[in-house]
């Protein structure tokens, strides 16, 4: 898949408030499974903000991962890709479940232990034989992640 | 005497001042396996046969019996792929054949059923092939005569650690002359030349 050349879109340049990150988790078919954005935006401007950037630079980043991917057996991918002045960093899982991080800030520790304390989370969830990639995910999910969030990030 | 779980309140927000997956861990467990924590061959062998049962009242033909085993398996070996990786504790992925298939007949193997598998070969003929050679499947080890082997099961399990991983296969069970269970897998094309491309 070529990835596009995104110094020429015309889109405009990813619209986040400074110093927040967005954690998206990609099902093993490219399809999204969950999404957030820390700390969390507020209504209409949450579309907005989330639209743009999914469509834009996590999807670019995807194409990233997946040359990665089968170069390395390791499941922190550390930074995958750059986009003006966001950092994209991800992880896979061994079920190629890739966590993906868009933030500002070179933090590597910080977003490896929480990358670390997500996989556990999911693989919690992951037991539960009522759940399959590509359902819902809970509520009590979504709180522990933003918990996390919290705590590595502030 | 009662055992007290810490308090945790179920919004998720935190009443000690342990860490959110301390408190999450011994509400509902660790993720790690407990030393001799098993479970009851007969219990296994019970559920198992229920499900063959059911399953027997659904097809109409021993394929579709076969096919009901196997989808029964699929969703297992997803899970065990990631749960077993998680404890190994290495953060490390398999991206080769050899890699994923020494992955399954030793750690998944003795994860479920106490033992490395007994042999692993290669077809010799066809590359895309390989062969998991069971002397006497657990799975079976109860079930005195059933219309098909039920090792299906296992071969559906397989399957799913195989296609989670991104090493999409057929896998059959079969018996060969020895009485033995062979776990025949395929992969498919598109395996053999992300491997070629990788060496």
């Amino acid at each position: 898949m070529r990835r596009p050349n995104l110094a020429k879109c015309a889109v405009p340049a990813v619209v986040m408030s400074g110093g927040t990150c967005l954690f998206v988790i990609v099902a093993p078919d490219d399809t999204p499974m969950y999404d957030a954005e820390f700390p969390e935006a507020r209504g209409k401007q949450r579309e907005d903000t989330l639209h743009l950037n999914q469509l834009t630079v996590v999807h670019a980043a995807l194409d990233m991962i997946d040359e990665l991917v089968w170069g390395t057996q390791a499941m922190h991918l550390k930074q995958v890709d750059r986009f003006n002045d966001y950092l994209v960093s991800g992880f896979v899982t061994a079920g190629h479940v890739r966590f993906m991080l868009l933030h500002e800030a070179k933090n590597e520790d910080s977003i490896k232990s929480f990358f670390n304390d997500v996989y556990e989370l999911y693989i919690r969830l992951l037991m539960n034989p009522f759940f399959t990639v590509g359902s819902k995910m809970p509520n009590s999910f979504d709180q522990r992640i933003r918990q996390l969030a919290k705590r590595y990030f502030g | 005497q009662l055992r007290h779980l810490p308090p945790t309140d179920y919004s998720g927000r935190l009443r000690t001042s342990d860490s959110l997956l301390m408190s999450t861990r011994k509400a509902f467990g660790s993720l790690d396996r407990k030393r001799n924590e098993v479970v009851s061959q007969s219990a296994f062998a019970f559920l198992f046969s229920e499900l063959i049962q059911y399953s027997q009242t659904r097809v109409n033909t021993a394929d579709e019996l076969i096919a009901k085993l196997e989808d029964a398996g699929v969703g297992i070996g997803q899970r065990t792929l990631e749960i077993a990786c998680w404890r190994d504790r290495t953060s490390k992925r398999e991206t080769r054949m050899r890699g994923i298939l020494q992955f399954i007949t030793q750690t998944l193997w003795k994860s479920l059923f106490g033992a490395a598998a007994d042999n692993l070969q290669r077809s010799v003929d066809l590359e895309d092939e390989y062969l998991i050679v069971e002397k006497d499947p657990l799975v079976n080890a109860f079930i005195s005569s059933a219309p098909v082997n039920c090792a299906a099961f296992v071969a559906g399990i397989i399957r799913g650690v195989l296609e989670a991983s991104r090493f999409p296969a057929q896998v059959t069970a079969h018996d060969n002359e020895e009485g033995a269970t062979v776990y025949l897998i395929k992969f498919d094309p598109e395996v053999l030349q992300r491997e070629k491309r990788q060496s």
